[in-house]
This record gives structure tokens, C-alpha cells and sequence, in this order.
């Protein structure tokens, strides 16, 4: 059984030793102890496990460690640079976009990877992007708000 | 006949969450506070005394409601000044860690920051019953409102014995007291620093009244909100102790299945895999979820099923073994007389609204891990009744209750649905086998499937109404979905409501609001076709049958807002009304639907909701509830719908499960009605019951289609 022995998590080389056909989520949360990705449906339907691979949103609850491997793995966790919060997460706790927040992570991590390829999208860009994620407490129009609000924030260059 | 105010405040006990609590008599004694704390001070609060003057005693009927426990919660100041609040409690999304720090800053002249709430801990906190039924604003936040005076005026005395300065010349502000005529203070943290005062709060401490507010009555923001946008917050399945392993259960392959055997060898000599079969309960714990996944899938078992109803059948079967007892409850209500009321009518009307299954579908799913050590149990789980989950623990193991301890961490919602503790039991049986702590995790297809549902429900209204709008008769019987809120709200002189429990084919439960979203969904959309049948605008119509000054007031609230009768709709839309009370909140809803003139989409284009919940704790949290719960509303009342069929679920995915998404979430306007000299009543709930009556309202305005059953739209919003 192929083995994955090292993986690039938030800009370091870390060492594992996980069977490649395991989940990248799994391996984030159990060996890593990165559990700030979450689980949700196992079938990339909801979102809460969404990280960037090579800054592109992938659903780590679908990608296998293997898949992942030779790329560029981006957590929640890593969002954060020196001490600062991203300005989407920013705009998350300026907007109250979250009720129980477990969904939170990967609607930043969604928001975040539209804001890098269309840094000033319409509502109805934000609406088409982020519908593979669901907050089941319903606070949708926080976050279009959150992600308008961050938008915003980082064409200033503040972010 | 005269108003009735807040009818649900004496409505029948909600049958669902009436699960009897333990008789638990706490007697902490002041030694073992101490052991806990070193010293500071420790202010209890003993409940009965407090409640009663809080409730009149008169807010829940029957015997069974009395709550059993002496102490409500507890606090402690110590030296460092921190003060930590005990409360069992349990954060789901609600953001009661907030509003509770909020009151307890408030009494306290603190800034929130430096509150601490330890919640859900049934080693820690006091008994409490489980988070439900909206009790947490009313009951726990008047009583730490309480809690935190007391703790203040003992401050206050012990500063003015250390400053030699009368009580009455001393200001609490910021932490300290302080004597403002010669500048000279202490802080919270020196009064109580060698303190190892018990206070108990058996007199009734002056609190801060809601006009005065400065804390509590504002926008404070999510407490701890960073760790949850960091993704450093711990909920149950982050959660990671020594050694431990993954589990997973065997599934039967429908409900009601009896095990016949297994064959759990190859499972068994899978290393580091311990495989438990314990009755009709097989699972197994492995080093992880792939292991784990595959030792599950390399057992052999054969069952024994049986024939059972399907969805098709339901609303024949819940008719067919319904009971006209009424159940726990409800049973019949009748004031006046049906026939006089019928024969006083120009127009009289007779329909059937039905209710499927739904389901939680809570984003965290159910999740527990546990760890026994040295015959003492720990289970860190997500559940609505930590000391519930405690008691089925000690019954399922036969420990004593004091041996079992559960930690509820802030959790990935309920909504209702988080009740009982079946992962925590299963965790700890697959613990107890592996001599290891062990974490399960329910799949989506498991929450979808083992969990429970809101109930299905047959709901059929009579009635009558005189051509000038007056409504005359009034009958409405609720099968199988519930009696919250089956009363109507409207004042009319001839009425029955009857409750009738009926055998549920799917395991059900609590919901939020229970069953007061389908009573609403079913009295107002027949109190809109009885408005129509006379021929009045819905918002008169519904005006002129309703005295209560609450919930006119958030009638008109929320038609003004919307612009009910005064906007010109576009051509194609539509608009509808709802009012409604339950949980001691009052709300309205409007909403606006626009008919793709093509495709004969349905599109929910706005939604006003007005709400009503005494003095508002924190507005922008309740603005939120109001439209989460409308969005979370639009899913059972569009296109949220159980199927099942001998003994399975359909789709227990969210691919065939639809839940609310982006698009679905429409443009929303909640309008706070805040009432500073009501106290303050729960609002996690109720505003979920307005949204569907509103929508489907507005449907049969734009197309004169009126719809009975939720959810309104299965099949893709096409009317």
C-alpha cells in the first residue's frame, strides 16, 4: 500500500505516515492536528472541509493524501500571517456572520479563494461561488456581507 | 371573551421535552467549593425561591414541571478578579455564551471580557435540564442577573468594612469599588484575594432594570468569536486524548431490525481493531477511520426485518392510529359552542394541511468522545441535556451518576435535534471494550438516518366567518405534529382544539419551535383563506380578529416596514402575512415572491419579520436568529422532506436531502420591537414559525395556487 510520508501544510514540510487512499481531511485532523478543517457529509456537498490545494479550493473530505501530495496545502489554520488575521476572517467577526460556526472555516476558506481570482465580485458572483457550502443556522447574508465587507477592506491594501 | 395574552405561556406542555429530569440534590458543601477555588468568593443561587418570584407560578401547568434541582448556577470571584460563571447550560449556536455574559457584566459593572462561563459540565455546573423550549433568556439569564447583584452588594460590604467607608457612599465601576468623595478604591480581585466566602442569594438582590442598561441591551459581539473564524475552537469531534482510537457502528439495514448474526472474525484479526458485539449493538474501534471503516465493512451479519409504513402511507396511517385522548400533550379545549358559531356564519370552510418529516441535519454531526478511567466515565459530546446524557450514561453502564462526567463543548447546532446522547453511549460502550479512549464520529448518512425527526403531522381547521370578517367558529386538530402554539391566537368565541397522538412509523423528537411551525403554517393559511373568502385584505382581516396589543403591535410593525397594501408589486409577485406567538415571543412575517414568468420558478424575493421579545439582551444576535431561522424555515417550508420506505431512509445525503443554500437565502428586514418594561423571553426558536404561512400566503397571491402541505414546493419550486 503506497505510503504518504510528507506533506506541505500551510507553508512547512511535515512529516506523516498515512496510506495515500486515506481522506486529506483525515489526515489534517487525526495525524496533524489540524481540526480547524471540518467534517460535514463526506460527499463535498457542504463545504466545511474546504481547503486551498495550490490556492485553489479543493473538498479534503473528496481528495485523497495522495492527490495531495506534491501540493501546496492550505488550512484555516494558515490563513492567519504573523499574528494577523486575514481580512475575510476579519470581516466575519465585523459582519457576526456565524451562529454556531462550524461552517466557518470553510466558508472563509471559499470566500477567501474567490477573493484571490475576482477581488471585487457582484452579489451574484459571491452567491454562485460559495452555493457548494452550507451554514445550516442560515446566516447567508452575513457572509455575502462578510465577503463584500473584506473586498472592500483589501482594494484599500490594508489587507 | 377577553385577550388572550401570550397564549403559549400556558399552553399544554410540549410532550416532546418533557422528559422527566433526575431528582438531584446537589450539596456542595462550602469545603468543596474551596478545594475547587482556593478562595475567593462564591455566590449560589438557590433556584425555587428565585423562580417562583420570576414565574408567578403560573407559567407551566402539571405537576411534572417543577424543576427538581436546589441550585441554578453559581459564581466565583477570585483573586485575580476573574469572574467565572457555572452554568449547565450549553452552547449550540445561539450565542447564550454571550447574552449570559452580557447580564453578568451588566450587575457586575464589568467589562464582558472578564466574565468566564463555564457551561455543560456536569462535574462543574449545577443540574440543569437541558437547553430547550427557549428557557435559557427567561430562566437562566434572570437568574444570573440575580446571582451577579448579590455577588456585587457582597462586595460592596466587604469594601466598605476594608475602607471603613458606609456602603451607600460606594460606586461599583470597572472591576473596583470605589469611593468617589476621596478618590480611594479596591479592586474585585483584593476584596476577594483571602475571601472564602459561601454567599447564597435567598433574598431577591435588586437588579439593574432594562432601561438603565449599559452591557446587556447591546451589540456585543460573538464572545470568543476569533477562535471560531481561526478554526481554534474544540468542538466534540476536534477533540484528541491519549491514545485514542476512532469508532465506527454497524448499522442495521433498516429501523426496527433485530441481529441474527455475525461474523466478526476478519474484523478481529485486523491489527489494533477491537470489535464489539453487545446485543443488536456491533462496532468496532481501530487506530483509524480507515481502519476502522474497513474492519465495519469486513463483518457479516445477517437481520431480521420487518414490513413497515412508507411515506406514501403516512398521512392515512397517522389519521388511522390516532388517539382523540389528546396525549400528554394536548387533549381537547373547547370554549362556546361549534354549532351556534357555524350557524352565525356567512361562509364557512373545511381543510386539511399536512407536515413531513424533516430533519436537523445539524453541520456537526453527532459526535462523542470518551474515555473511562478507573471505573470513571468522561464523555466530552455535543448534546441540549449534558446531565441527561450523564443519566443514560450511568443507566446503559450501571455506574453510579457521580462517575460519569460530561463535557459539552460549544457545539455545531441542535436546533432541537441534539437531545439524547446515543453517540456518547455508543462511544463509551466501543471505550469501555479497547481499554482506550475512543472518538465516533456519525456520518451525514447516520445523522440522516439514526437521529430523530421533526414530527409529521395531519392538521385539519374548520370554521366560520361572518361576511363583515368576524370569525365565528373555530375548529383545528392537530394529528401526531404537536400542540405548541394549536391554539389561535385570534379572539373568537366558539372554539375546539384537539391534539391527537397518532404511532409515528419515523423515530421523532424536538425541533425548534416544534410544532408551533406547522400550527402556524396550517391557522395561517386558513386564516388567509377565510379572508379571502370575505373578500378583506389579510392584514385587516387578521386586525379585527385579534385584541392582543403584542401581537398588533408586531403586525403593524412589520406590514409598515414591508409596505403591505401601499407598494405596487411587479407583475408576477405576490405578498403574504403571518402573525404568530410562541416561547412567549411574538412575530409577523411578510414576504414578497416573484413568479418567473417563463419557468414558473418561485423566488422569494424579500421578507420582513417583525419580533417581539421583551428587553431585547443583544439586538444584532437577535437579528441574526431572526434570519437564520427564516432561512432555516424556508427549507421545510419549500422542499425539506424525509422520504422513506420499509424501514429506510430515501435520502439521508445532502446531494438528496435539499437544506437552504446562497441562493436560496432571500433579501431580509427584521424589525426589533424592544420592550424595556417586559422581561426578557427566548428567541432561538420562534422566529422560525412565521416564514412558511408567510411564503405560502404569498404564493397563492401571485398565482391563486394555495398550497397545504409542507414542504410547499418538492419538486424543484414550481408551484
Amino acid at each position: 500500500m503506497a505510503k504518504v510520508t510528507e506533506l506541505h501544510v500551510n507553508g512547512k514540510a511535515l512529516r506523516v505516515d498515512a496510506d495515500s487512499e486515506r481522506t486529506l481531511l483525515s489526515v489534517l485532523r487525526d495525524d496533524l492536528d489540524l481540526t480547524g478543517t471540518k467534517y460535514g457529509c463526506g460527499e463535498g456537498q457542504c463545504g466545511a472541509c474546504t481547503v486551498w490545494l495550490n490556492g485553489f479550493p479543493a473538498r479534503s473530505c473528496h481528495t485523497s493524501v495522495g492527490d495531495a501530495a506534491q501540493k501546496k496545502i492550505t488550512t484555516i489554520e494558515g490563513l492567519e500571517q504573523d499574528g494577523r488575521l486575514h481580512p475575510l476572517q476579519e470581516a466575519f467577526l465585523d459582519a457576526g456572520a456565524m451562529q454556531c460556526a462550524y461552517c466557518t472555516s470553510g466558508m472563509i476558506m471559499s470566500g477567501a479563494a474567490l477573493l484571490r481570482r475576482n477581488p471585487n465580485p457582484s452579489e451574484e458572483e459571491i452567491v454562485h461561488f460559495m452555493e457548494g457550502n452550507i451554514c445550516r443556522c442560515g446566516t447567508y447574508r452575513r457572509i455575502i456581507m462578510a465577503i463584500q465587507g473584506a473586498a472592500k477592506v483589501m482594494k484599500g491594501g490594508t489587507g | 371573551m377577553t385577550a388572550q395574552v401570550v397564549p403559549d405561556f400556558n399552553v399544554e406542555p410540549e410532550r416532546y421535552e418533557l422528559r422527566a429530569a433526575p431528582v438531584y440534590h446537589f450539596d456542595l458543601a462550602r469545603r468543596d467549593f474551596f478545594k475547587v477555588f482556593g478562595s475567593g468568593i462564591v455566590v449560589l443561587l438557590l433556584l425555587e425561591e428565585v423562580t417562583a418570584q420570576e414565574s408567578g407560578g403560573g407559567r407551566r401547568r402539571g405537576g411534572g414541571q417543577r424543576r427538581p434541582q436546589e441550585l441554578g448556577a453559581w459564581l466565583h470571584i477570585g483573586k485575580d478578579g476573574v469572574v467565572t460563571v457555572f452554568t449547565g447550560k450549553a452552547e449550540v449556536g445561539q450565542n447564550i455564551r454571550t447574552s449570559l455574559s452580557q447580564v453578568v457584566a451588566e450587575e457586575l459593572r464589568v467589562p464582558v471580557v472578564s466574565i468566564r462561563l463555564t457551561m455543560g459540565d456536569t462535574e462543574l455546573t449545577p443540574f440543569d435540564a437541558g437547553t430547550f423550549g427557549s428557557r435559557t433568556t427567561p430562566d437562566m439569564a434572570a437568574q444570573l442577573r440575580k446571582i451577579s447583584a448579590a455577588a456585587r452588594e457582597a462586595l460592596v460590604g466587604l469594601a466598605s468594612e476594608q475602607l471603613k467607608i458606609e456602603r451607600s457612599q460606594l460606586v461599583v465601576e470597572s472591576g473596583r469599588v470605589t469611593h468617589p468623595g476621596s478618590n480611594r478604591s479596591v479592586a474585585f480581585g483584593e476584596l476577594a484575594g483571602d475571601q472564602k466566602l459561601l454567599k447564597t442569594v435567598a433574598d431577591n438582590p435588586a437588579t439593574t432594570p432594562a432601561v438603565d442598561w449599559k452591557i446587556a441591551g447591546t451589540s456585543v459581539p460573538k464572545v470568543s468569536g476569533r477562535d471560531f473564524v481561526t478554526g481554534g475552537h474544540k468542538y466534540t469531534p476536534d477533540i484528541k486524548r491519549p491514545g485514542m482510537l476512532h469508532g465506527k457502528v454497524l448499522r442495521p439495514p433498516a429501523f426496527g431490525s433485530t441481529l441474527t448474526s455475525a461474523d466478526t472474525g476478519t474484523a478481529e484479526a485486523m491489527p489494533g481493531v477491537v470489535v464489539v458485539r453487545d446485543g443488536d449493538f456491533v462496532g468496532v474501534a481501530a487506530p483509524d477511520e480507515q481502519i476502522a471503516e474497513r474492519a465495519v465493512a469486513a463483518i457479516r451479519t445477517e437481520w431480521k426485518t420487518s414490513p413497515q409504513t412508507s411515506d406514501k402511507e403516512l398521512f392515512d396511517e397517522l389519521k388511522k392510529t390516532s388517539s382523540t385522548s389528546g396525549g400528554r400533550g394536548g387533549g381537547g379545549n373547547q370554549t362556546g359552542s361549534m354549532e351556534e358559531g357555524l350557524a352565525a356564519a356567512d361562509h364557512k370552510l373545511r381543510q386539511t394541511y399536512t407536515i413531513a418529516y424533516i430533519a436537523h441535519a445539524p453541520l456537526e454531526p453527532r459526535a462523542a468522545v470518551a474515555e473511562w478511567k478507573d471505573d470513571k466515565l468522561t464523555v466530552w459530546t455535543g448534546t441540549q441535556r449534558p446531565f441527561g446524557v450523564r443519566g443514560d450514561l450511568a443507566q446503559a453502564f450501571r455506574v453510579p451518576e457521580e462517575r460519569v462526567r460530561v463535557i459539552v463543548p460549544d457545539t455545531g447546532s441542535g436546533y432541537g435535534g441534539k437531545h439524547t446522547g446515543e453517540a456518547a453511549v455508543e462511544a463509551a460502550r466501543l471505550a469501555k471494550a479497547a481499554g482506550k479512549p475512543v472518538k465516533l464520529v456519525w456520518t451525514r448518512e447516520e445523522e440522516f438516518t439514526w437521529a430523530y425527526f421533526r414530527p409529521a403531522g395531519v392538521i385539519e381547521a374548520s370554521g366560520g366567518v361572518r361576511a363583515d370578517g368576524t370569525i365565528t367558529a373555530w375548529e383545528f386538530h392537530n394529528y401526531n405534529s404537536g400542540g405548541s402554539a394549536i391554539r389561535p391566537l385570534y379572539d373568537i368565541p366558539n372554539q375546539k382544539v384537539e391534539f391527537h397522538s397518532a404511532r409515528s412509523p419515523l423515530r421523532q423528537g424536538s425541533y425548534r419551535a416544534l410544532a408551533a411551525t406547522a400550527n402556524h403554517f396550517a391557522r395561517e393559511s386558513y386564516v388567509d383563506e377565510l379572508a379571502h373568502a370575505v373578500k378583506m385584505d389579510p392584514l385587516e382581516f387578521r386586525l379585527k380578529n385579534l385584541k392582543d396589543a403584542r401581537l398588533r403591535a408586531v403586525l403593524e410593525a412589520a406590514a409598515s416596514t414591508f409596505g403591505w397594501g401601499k407598494t405596487k408589486l411587479p407583475s408576477g409577485h405576490g405578498a403574504g402575512i403571518a402573525v404568530g406567538s410562541e416561547k412567549g415571543s411574538c412575530l409577523a412575517t411578510c414576504a414578497e415572491v416573484g413568479v418567473d414568468p417563463a419557468g414558473g420558478k418561485i423566488r422569494i424575493v424579500r421578507v420582513v419579520q417583525a419580533f417581539e421579545c421583551g428587553a431585547i439582551l443583544n439586538p444584532d444576535h437577535l437579528k441574526n436568529q431572526n434570519e437564520g431561522a427564516i432561512v432555516m424555515g424556508l427549507g421545510g417550508a419549500l422542499f425539506e422532506a424525509i422520504r422513506f420506505e420499509n424501514g429506510k431512509i430515501l435520502n439521508p445525503q445532502f446531494s438528496r436531502y435539499r437544506v437552504p443554500r446562497f441562493a436560496d437565502a432571500p433579501r431580509i428586514e427584521i424589525v426589533l420591537l424592544d420592550r424595556k418594561d417586559s422581561p426578557s423571553t427566548g428567541a432561538g426558536e420562534t422566529p422560525i414559525v412565521g416564514i412558511a404561512p408567510a411564503v405560502g400566503n404569498a404564493i397563492f397571491d401571485a398565482t391563486g395556487v394555495r398550497l397545504r402541505s409542507l414542504p410547499m414546493l418538492p419538486n424543484g419550486l414550481k408551484v
